[in-house]
């Protein structure tokens, strides 16, 4: 370790940090295609990709092979720059909110004590992404799709945001590390058993905020053949997939950490913790996608206007006193 | 009340949602019912209906109950089958059966007058699979009960000659091998047992 480049320099922890997240998105990416195909096969009594490499192992990296190896064309009545900024901005963003995610108590990539409103802004930025995508794209269901995609995360970012601002009520904090800490080690130290509702809402808004199934009307096959990502080819359909794993991988995160006592566990707290929280909350995300319809776009809307944003609201105000009348 | 309601409402909903996730979770750990073609067969063909087949005797594998009555082919709707009947004098005209076969005409009945001792198997029986639209008439008309249904699941061809089917032949190289041979040679096959697979 020299003098001039030591772990200590925060700029080269960010350069560290953000080599290394962009290494775990990736191979998160392509592990989670793998999981997400295995688990449809399973769920459907098909054993789904099977014929690459053993057990089909090798299938997502030969699938993203071909995505790399296709051409990219841009619609000829399409805008060209926002086009292609599109997919950088989907993924880009996403990156940057892995950095406030707290993986184990001395794996910090910055010292931050708005973490969760870093995570909370730039996954915001998505939704730009998306609307980039669907104008420059010249299509109609791109367009149509990137509509869908702004109204529904306005409406699930609301709810969203009052069930996290309840646990910081709870840990009166809004840094990461300092919510994990002040849970135990013990599931009923977890916020999820604290607070269960806000649980519940918090989960159900991460999954209409990362456009998953049952959530996944901007992209609706069945009516927008692809919604805002249609026109594209290669790797920029590619980062758009990227992203959302990514997404799904940053509201697992932010799950476990909020909700489920982070890199805290019974035995032996560590980064194993914090993995398996991670990753049992994305095979929840992965089995409700292969379980549940499409729900339509007013139930949609209806779900989080009526419900719930209201029920998100009492629960916020009944933690409050509760915080008031216990602290 | 419409409170009360809208909870009842929340709550059939929650339990709906959670039966949903309950059945594909148990389908999830149940084991896969995909049968993997190349590496494994059903062997559950006795039900396939594939291409009409021609029985051979009880006692000769290797001759029809075929009576060449061309029943089969005037009942079939797509004029598939082609029936060239033995010829009903002595001494056989070498190429009638032939002209028959080329013109795609039925040989009639034989009569009654033929002698009883001779085989009225035919000399000829050919399918035309690629009009076959397997209604089974045929089947069904035989009075000699000599055609069914054959198992061949594994039919496949590059060209429309190979629908045209001789099924004496096929019968006779059936009756030598003792069963047909099955097209795909992979050495690692092996049938699914049908105790496996739950029905839907």
């Amino acid at each position: 370790m020299s003098m001039t480049l030591s772990l200590a320099d925060p700029l080269v922890r960010l350069i560290l940090a953000l080599v290394g997240i962009f290494a775990f998105v990736a191979l998160n990416g392509l592990v989670l295609v793998y999981v997400e195909r295995k688990v449809a096969g399973f769920c459907q009594r098909r054993p789904g990709p099977l014929h690459v490499g053993p057990q089909g192992l090798i299938q997502p990296i030969v699938d993203a092979l071909k995505l790399v190896g296709k051409q990219l064309l841009t619609p000829p009545k399409g805008d060209r720059v926002l086009f292609w900024a599109a997919p950088l901005l989907a993924f880009l963003p996403v990156a940057l909110c892995f950095l406030p995610l707290p993986f184990d108590a001395s794996l910090k990539a910055i010292e931050l004590n708005l973490g969760l409103v870093l995570i909370l802004a730039f996954s915001g930025v998505n939704v730009i992404a998306l609307c980039l995508a669907g104008w420059g794209s010249g299509n109609k269901w791109g367009i149509l799709g990137a509509a869908r995609a702004v109204a529904q995360s306005v409406a699930y970012e609301v709810p969203l945001l009052l069930s996290v601002l309840a646990v910081a009520f709870m840990s009166g904090s809004l840094d990461l590390f300092v919510v994990t800490e002040s849970q135990g080690a013990w599931p009923w130290q977890w916020y999820a058993l604290k607070n269960p509702l806000a649980f519940l809402i918090f989960i159900v808004c991460a999954v209409a905020e990362t456009n998953r199934a049952p959530f996944d009307l901007p992209e609706a096959e069945s009516e927008l053949t692809a919604g805002f990502h249609t026109e594209y080819s290669g790797m920029g359909f590619g980062l758009f997939f990227l992203a959302e794993y990514a997404n799904m991988i940053v509201v697992s995160g932010v799950a476990a950490a909020l909700f489920l006592g982070g890199y805290q566990g019974p035995v032996a707290s560590g980064i194993w913790w914090f993995l398996a929280k991670l990753y049992a909350i994305l095979l929840l995300i992965i089995w409700l996608r292969w379980t549940y319809p499409r729900v339509r776009f007013d139930q949609l809307l209806n779900l989080s206007w009526k419900r719930l944003t209201p029920v998100a609201l009492l629960v916020l105000a009944g933690t409050a006193i509760a915080v008031r009348l216990g602290g | 009340m419409s409170v009360s309601n809208s909870f009842k409402d929340a709550w059939n909903y929650a339990k709906s949602l959670l039966i949903g996730l309950g059945v594909t979770g148990k389908n999830f750990v149940k084991p896969t019912i995909t049968v993997v073609y190349p590496w494994q067969q059903v062997d559950n063909l006795s039900t396939f209906r594939g291409h009409v087949e021609l029985i051979p005797k009880d006692d000769d594998l290797f001759t029809p109950r075929c009576v060449a009555c061309g029943a089969c082919a005037d009942a079939c709707p797509s004029h598939c089958l082609t029936v060239v009947a033995p010829p009903k004098t002595p001494k056989p005209k070498a190429d009638a059966p032939a002209a028959a076969l080329v013109e795609g005409r039925v040989i009639p009945k034989t009569e009654k007058a033929a002698a009883p001792e001779k085989s009225r198997a035919p000399v000829q029986f050919f399918l035309d699979y690629s009009l076959c639209s397997l209604c089974g008439q045929c089947e069904r008309v035989c009075p000699a009960k000599s055609l069914r249904f054959s198992n061949n699941v594994y039919l496949t061809g590059s060209s429309r000659e190979d629908f045209k089917i001789d099924l004496l032949a096929r019968m006779k190289s059936q009756a030598a091998g003792q069963s047909a041979p099955s097209r795909p040679k992979s050495p690692a096959t092996a049938p699914v047992s049908e105790k496996e697979k739950e029905p839907a």
